[in-house]
Parts: C-alpha cells; sequence; structure tokens
C-alpha cells in the first residue's frame, strides 16, 4: 500500500469543480479527505490503492491517513459492489419485524448470502447496522436510497425489476 | 391528557414546506427579527431560562452548553450540527431534515447570533441522500435568498457546509464527529477540554443535534417562559419520540414531557400489533437499559422519572417489544451492534463488546454454558466508566438490564431443550440453519 506511484485517476471536470470548491469551505485540507474520497468513489465506483493516493496528493496529506480513514468508515467500498449494491439493516427493530426473513428471502431470489456479490456483477448484498429508519422497518438500502416497509412480496418485486432492468423504484409501494 | 402538542413537528405535513417559500408562508424566519433586536448574551439567557436540553442524547442544557464558549477570544467558532443519526431506534432528525429544513437553518442562525458562530457545519450521516439533497437545496436557497451568507447576521456572515458521513456510529459522539470533520478516524477525544473550549479545528465549538436546533425558532418566537410552561419543571418543553416495534403505527411522534409512558406509546401508535401483550420498552434507544412492561405503565415519560425508573430518555427512540419477542435474540443483535460500532481505541469497549456479543450468541445458538449468565454480569461493570466515551457503557448498561430483569430467558436457553421463546418473531431464522 505504500505505493506513491503516479495515477491514472483524475477527477473528471464536474468534480474538480466541487473538489475546488469544497477547498474553500474548510480552513484545513485533511478536512477535505471524507468529502474528497466521496468524490472520488462516486466518480470510479470504489476506492482503489491508486484513488486513494491520488486523494492524498492533491490534499497534500500523508497517505496512510487516508487509508486509515477508508478503512475506518464503513461507507467506503475497497472492493468492486454490484451494480444494484443491497444493504439489508439488520439491527433491533428490523430484527424484530422479519430482516433475516428478508435475507433468506434475497439468498433465494438472487443466490447470494451477506458479503457476496453475483457473478455477472448484478447485485452485491450485505448487512448492515441501523440505519435510521426503525418506524418503516424492515428496510434496506439499495441505488442510494432507501426501501422502506418491506414485505416478501415488495422485495420480490423490488428484485424482478432489478433482474429486467426497470427501475427498482417504481417497485417501491405496497 | 393531551399528549400530543406539537412544536417541532407542526409543519411536518404541510405540503411544500421544504422550501423557503413555503416554510415562510408557514411562519418561518420570523424569529429574525426579535433575534436582531437583542444582544447575543440576551438570546443565551432567554435559551437557558427555557430549559431546553439537548435531544441527541445526553439531556445536557442547551444554553449552559453555549455559555462555556469563551466569549473574548482571538479565534473563530465554530457550531457542529449532529445529524449522525445512529442510535438504534432513532429516526426523528431526519424528518426534520426532510420536512423542515428551514427550521434548522433558522435555528443554526439563533445558536451562531448568540454564541458568535459564523461558520456552521451539519454532520449527515452517509446513507441519508435523501435528507442530505432536501437539506442541501434548503441551505441553496437561504443563499440565494440572502437569509444566510456574507453579512446576513446584522452584518455578520453566516456560513452553512452540509458534511456528509461515510458510516460510522461512534461520529454521532460529540467528539468522534469532531475528528471525522478533520478528515480522521472518527476515535473520539479525552475530554476535558471540551469542545466549548477546544473543538473542531482547535476552536471553540457548539455540538448541538438537530432536534435541539430546531426547537429555538418556537422558544424565540414564543418565549422562554411559553416552552418552560410546558412538560415538567426540569424537563421542559416537547421532545420528538420515535416509537417502533411490535406496534401497530410506528413513527415520529411529538410529546409532551411528564406523560405517562406507556400512555404516550399506546395513543400514539395504537399499542401493541395484532393484540399481543406488552413485554417490554426501551425508552431511550438501544443504549438504555430495558424497563419490563409494569415500569413502563407506571413511569413518566420525563427525564427524571425515566432515570428514577433506571433508564434514560436518551435520544427519545422508544422500542416496544410484545411477548413473543425473545430477550436473549435482542441482546445477541444489540450486542453485535456494539461490537461493530466500537473505533477500537480503549480495550474495555474493543474487547468487552465482542465478549458480549459472543457470549449472548453461544447462549442463543443453545450453546450456552450455565457460568455464561454471571459471566456477563461480571463483564458489564468492568466496562464502564473506564473509556474515553461512553459507548462502552451503552453496551454494558442493557446489557446488565436484560440479565437482571429476564434472568428466566437466558437461564431457559441454558438449562432447557425447549426455550420458551425461540425466535423474534414468525419467519426468523432457525438457529439450526440460519447464517447469523
Amino acid at each position: 500500500m505504500e505505493s506513491t506511484a503516479p495515477t491514472s485517476f483524475s477527477y473528471d471536470a464536474d468534480n474538480e469543480a466541487k473538489f475546488q470548491d469544497l477547498l474553500t469551505k474548510y480552513p484545513t485540507k485533511q478536512a477535505v479527505v471524507l468529502p474528497a474520497l466521496w468524490l472520488a468513489q462516486d466518480q470510479f465506483g470504489y476506492l482503489t490503492p491508486d484513488l486513494m493516493d491520488y486523494v492524498a496528493k492533491r490534499l497534500e496529506r500523508p497517505p496512510v491517513q487516508v487509508y486509515s480513514v477508508v478503512e475506518f468508515y464503513t461507507m467506503f467500498h475497497t472492493r468492486p459492489v454490484g451494480e444494484h449494491h443491497i444493504q439489508v439493516c439488520q439491527t433491533l427493530t428490523c430484527t424484530m419485524r422479519g430482516c433475516e426473513d428478508l435475507q433468506d428471502l434475497i439468498h433465494d431470489e438472487i443466490g447470494i448470502g451477506p458479503g457476496e456479490m453475483t457473478k455477472d456483477g448484478k447485485f452485491s448484498f450485505e448487512t448492515v447496522e441501523c440505519l435510521g429508519s426503525c418506524g418503516t422497518a424492515p428496510m434496506m438500502r439499495m441505488d442510494n436510497r432507501y426501501f422502506e416497509g418491506l414485505s416478501r412480496e415488495k422485495l420480490k418485486r423490488i428484485l424482478q425489476a432489478c433482474k429486467e432492468g426497470r427501475n427498482p423504484a417504481d417497485e417501491d409501494h405496497d | 391528557m393531551k399528549t400530543m402538542t406539537k412544536i417541532i413537528s407542526a409543519r411536518f405535513d404541510i405540503e411544500g414546506n421544504h422550501k423557503l417559500g413555503g416554510y415562510k408562508s408557514n411562519g418561518g424566519y420570523q424569529s429574525l427579527d426579535k433575534l436582531f433586536s437583542m444582544q447575543p448574551d440576551e438570546v443565551i439567557d432567554e435559551v437557558k431560562k427555557s430549559g431546553l436540553r439537548g435531544r441527541g442524547g445526553a439531556g445536557f442544557p442547551t444554553g449552559m452548553k453555549w455559555s462555556f464558549v469563551p466569549k473574548n477570544i482571538d479565534k473563530p467558532k465554530y457550531l457542529c450540527v449532529n445529524a449522525d443519526e445512529g442510535e438504534p431506534g432513532t429516526f426523528k432528525d431526519r424528518m426534520i431534515l426532510d420536512f423542515d429544513p428551514h427550521a434548522l437553518i433558522e435555528g443554526i442562525m439563533i445558536c451562531c447570533y448568540a454564541v458568535g458562530i459564523e461558520t456552521a457545519y451539519v454532520y449527515i450521516r452517509g446513507e441519508y441522500d435523501h435528507q442530505i439533497a432536501r437539506f442541501s437545496a434548503a441551505v441553496g436557497a437561504a443563499y440565494d435568498a440572502g437569509v444566510i451568507g456574507k453579512g446576513a447576521m446584522k452584518g455578520r456572515n453566516l456560513d452553512i457546509v452540509v458534511h456528509k458521513g461515510a458510516g460510522a456510529y461512534i461520529c454521532g459522539e460529540e467528539t468522534g464527529l469532531i475528528e471525522s470533520l478533520e478528515g480522521k478516524k472518527g476515535q473520539p477525544r479525552p475530554k476535558p477540554p471540551f469542545p466549548a473550549v477546544e473543538g473542531v479545528f482547535g476552536c471553540p465549538t457548539v455540538v448541538n443535534n438537530v432536534e435541539t436546533i430546531a426547537a429555538l425558532p418556537w422558544i424565540m418566537n414564543n418565549g422562554a417562559d411559553a416552552y418552560a410552561a410546558i412538560g415538567t419543571e426540569k424537563s421542559t418543553g416537547t421532545m420528538l419520540f420515535s416509537i417502533s416495534g411490535m406496534v401497530e403505527r410506528p413513527g415520529v411522534y411529538e410529546g409532551t414531557f411528564g406523560v405517562n409512558l406507556w400512555d404516550f406509546i399506546e395513543e400514539s401508535t395504537g399499542g401493541i400489533k395484532d393484540g399481543k401483550k406488552l413485554k417490554a420498552v426501551i425508552p431511550g434507544g438501544s443504549s438504555s437499559p430495558i424497563l419490563t412492561a409494569e415500569e413502563a405503565r407506571n413511569t413518566a415519560l420525563d427525564y427524571e422519572s425515566i432515570a428514577a425508573a433506571g433508564s434514560m430518555v436518551g435520544s427519545g427512540a422508544i422500542m416496544v417489544l410484545d411477548e413473543d419477542t425473545c430477550i436473549v435474540k435482542a441482546l445477541e443483535v444489540i450486542t453485535r451492534f456494539y461490537a461493530h460500532e466500537s473505533c477500537g481505541q480503549c480495550p474495555p469497549c474493543r474487547e468487552g463488546t465482542h465478549w458480549l456479543h459472543q457470549i449472548a450468541k453461544r447462549i442463543r445458538a443453545g450453546k450456552g454454558r450455565p457460568e455464561d449468565i454471571d459471566l456477563i454480569s461480571s463483564i458489564c461493570p468492568d466496562m464502564m466508566g473506564r473509556t474515553v466515551c461512553v459507548l462502552a457503557d451503552a453496551a454494558a448498561m442493557p446489557t446488565a438490564s436484560y440479565i437482571e430483569k429476564f434472568r428466566h430467558e437466558f437461564e431457559a436457553f441454558i438449562d432447557t431443550a425447549s426455550p420458551p421463546v425461540r425466535h423474534l418473531q414468525p419467519g426468523g431464522v432457525n438457529p439450526e440453519v440460519g447464517r447469523l
């Protein structure tokens, strides 16, 4: 991980503008580490050592500082995730209201368990801790949005939409 | 008894209120004339007099927190609004961000004017994409209209920066949040120095919860006395309660302090789902000790009464467990949470949370040892009061209470082949085949 080799990654024009704007919003460059990592991850999909080195270089931080930040936060990915990344909440209320059932259903429908990705890269799946949606438990986060009040039927419809290349949000109704 | 005074949630249901024009037509930003006619110190006194306490979990008096910030100091001061809503069971700040984002902005203006702050960072948990977009749009509209920005505060500047978290419960702890905002791992700092003296970027910093800040416009508009007249003497005003679990209509309900806890739950949500019986109530998020059904029926909902009952109001996250809910499974789930979320810097927490989870897990799997219950009871006190922040306490306190109040359920898992309640809910995973 000590690579400081020149990297082929750089922000696209849109993200470069956002990055420049971020620099004006914090009194230190280090404070821009998280937002800058977000830009990199949003652009590339996940964070490779090259991307982390790029962020470190742009912010004049030691690369190891950036690596340790990436390691600490669960939302930064250092491996590719699926086209649809499914995060099923498994904390107390969601468990009370049947999230384990949903995990089984996901396994039955797309053939993977928590921590796995389908071979075609269409889906990845993980269980996560409380997402702050306990009033509409059980729930999951996918495609950067919440799907709440999930029943087996609703989840099946959502997954089916993904499989058929339709927008899963269209199935987010009872 | 009237249990639903609306202060914070009054505008949640109004269409278009999340936009600047909508908010203004609903009485928004009306506190500013009064605010700017007052001296900053008078505003702090007013907030002190209101009795408003922090709604993030600790319940610390807000005005007093502000008054700890040094007055004549040659450094910038900062406000960090804690929107890293992460305490299991809590989902109320997202309602404010979603449906009343300008109330948060107006509240930020009040705090910043009172304390002499020109930059506020709003740290929103990374998973709240929708709320981040909603609140960012509101901030953009406020800039465009000159409500905030250069010279907006009686000639003084006010900048609001939305900062997206990246998934870490511990960043809801105020010094963890500060570390994270500085671009580091969110590992809490030893206190003192307290953030009011040395917070973010080495400068005096106020850290307040979203709901705390959102209560300020009402207090300015109606006066501290009007706010203090609601609730009880020491628990003034109202609070948003996130009620979840096995009730008919889970949701966010605003409650007046001092009402009966169970009456409030029942009136708001319609009571236990499917006519089942109440087993227990977790009153203030998963970190708070559990109350038995009897305790929940005989306790008033305010800081002092819940404390007297041996628990805490916390973030107002009320989780309701019905007769079918397995306490052993509940412990397995919450200890997994704390083991996952421990930041790892203090050994009693890093090791203790994992020990608790391992023991709870093996008891639930039917592999518990007779000495395991006492082992849990002996680990808990060794985790409390020995760490930089209170995450270890937050794991140990509820754990100890589950054992103390529902010991028979743990014993049943260890002593007999057929424990009384095997699953949390119908459809729960069979422990023999389950992956968890």
